[in-house]
């Protein structure tokens, strides 16, 4: 395969960001264009559920990099203008201002987008959290908001539930696991999080569907759940997971099925990769399509990119990882956590609020779990990585 | 090279840790990065700079021409 004269990268937040930054240390020296659906340069994700909509920090300190780094980059941004189509054969893509883009690799990082109630766009006073902007709406209205129901159970909801009620709301969590995280923690460590949303006064209402939103002229009144009951908000924020925004890729040729579908190497096609959240990629230790949702798989996989896109072709077989930070405790893991594993606790105590416990299943460590002990926690991430990496052929 | 990092802004993924040893480590009680060396040999210079791209946090920056 020969190496490309030039690269574009369809999305610039963390996984198109890195792409670049990682053809550029490979010696790369053709020209790279990054295009990005909005105007803010690349971004950090993870601080808009914490640090950017509490306001412990201003917008701008969730820019990933600084002007000087980026311009170093010798990258062409093109940023506020969405990717609207692609044709793969080609390797063209088309603009929502008109721009048509052409390149010999083209790597797709346009990452998620949330899911909403249907007609939830037209009422004021319901949130998503995806994007800075997001944010800044978001925290406007919480700054005078009387009654916060967050829907949504997962990593995200629990986030902003611990955020707004840090600010001083009265929030409520509704969502349909019988814990925050069950279906990942499992019921042990589950009801642990609960525990800690209760004690610092997030009123919990788990373990039914939310069936709706309420309205009364055009402005949210609570959310409705399974059971008939209805939990008053003036701001809802709609938490209940996203979808690869792949709609742009209709008709470009490309194998789309919740991801865009890839090899061992992240390729999608000839001439055309997909990193990040978008990703779904064949992992060749578990043997199975996979696709992350988490910030560090956009950066680690974007090093398998661009050494992809410059001939060599190493599996990508990462042992997955996120954290959450929720109040003051953050939970890190390594690898894959589930319902029916067995949980040991192997570090520290659970009551005393810090510990790491490793998640086994037929006789295999698949994951661990760190409560307010990082270091102790990646120290025990070696005893995961065989289960991922099995086929040793790691880069 | 210049190494200098964000303690506020890192989420002690430990990422650099494991990249570079010999140039980061993490506190005991928190996780938070600590600087073990500011001005790297040179034999650390591309692990450092590998440091810099996926640190999930984007708290460290280097200076190549310090």
């Amino acid at each position: 395969m020969s190496i490309p004269a030039d690269v574009l990268v369809v999305g610039a937040s963390a996984a198109g960001l890195s792409t670049a930054e990682a053809l550029r240390r490979k010696g790369f020296q053709g020209d790279v264009t990054v295009l990005g659906a909005e105007s803010h340069q690349p971004y950090d994700r993870p601080p808009l559920s914490k640090q950017v909509l509490s306001g412990v920090w201003e917008p701008g300190r969730a820019f990933l990099r600084e002007p000087a780094a980026l311009s170093s980059l010798d990258a062409e941004f093109v940023l506020g203008d969405a990717a609207v189509s692609l044709d793969a054969e080609a390797r063209t893509v088309h603009t929502a201002s008109g721009r048509v883009l052409r390149a010999d690799a083209i790597v797709v990082a346009t990452g998620l987008r949330p899911r909403t109630f249907a007609g939830q766009e037209d009422l004021a006073g319901v949130h998503v959290l995806r994007t800075l902007d997001d944010a800044s709406a978001l925290r406007t209205e919480l700054l005078t908001a009387s009654r916060v129901v967050v829907v949504g159970d997962g990593v995200l909801g629990t986030e902003i539930a611990a955020t707004a009620r840090t600010m001083g709301l009265p929030v409520t969590l509704a969502g349909p696991q019988p814990a925050p995280l069950e279906s990942q923690f499992g019921p042990m460590v589950a009801q642990r999080l609960a525990a800690l949303h209760t004690d610092r006064g997030v009123d919990l209402r788990l373990g039914g569907a939310v069936t709706g939103l309420g309205e009364r002229n055009g402005h949210v009144t609570g959310v409705h759940l399974a059971t008939g009951e209805v939990l008053p908000a003036d701001l809802v924020v709609v938490a209940f997971g996203s979808a690869p925004a792949t709609d742009w890729l209709t008709g470009s040729g490309l194998k789309v099925d919740n991801g865009v579908v890839c090899d061992s190497s992240c390729r999608a096609a000839d001439g055309i990769y997909a990193v990040g959240d978008v990703a779904r990629w064949h992992h060749a230790g578990l043997g199975t399509l996979l696709r992350l949702e988490n910030r560090t798989n956009a950066t680690e996989q974007a090093l398998h990119v661009a050494a992809a896109i410059l001939g060599e072709s190493p599996p990508y077989t990462p042992v997955p990882y996120f954290w959450t930070d929720q109040f003051d405790v953050k939970i890190q893991v390594y690898g894959v956590l589930s319902a029916d594993a067995e949980v040991t606790v192997v570090e520290g105590d659970m009551d005393q609020g810090r510990f790491v416990a490793l998640y086994r299943r037929n006789g295999t460590t698949t994951g661990v779990l760190g409560w307010r002990m990082p270091k102790q926690t990646r120290l025990r991430r070696q005893e995961v990585v065989d289960a991922f990496q099995k086929s040793r052929n790691r880069v | 090279m210049k190494v200098t990092v964000e303690e506020d802004k890192c989420c002690a993924a430990g990422t650099c840790v494991m990249i570079a040893p010999e140039v980061f480590d993490q506190r005991e009680e928190d996780g938070i990065v600590i600087l073990l060396e500011a001005a790297p040999s040179e034999d650390q210079h591309e692990a450092v700079r590998e440091c810099v791209n996926v640190c999930p946090a984007g708290a460290i920056h280097v200076s190549e021409d310090a």
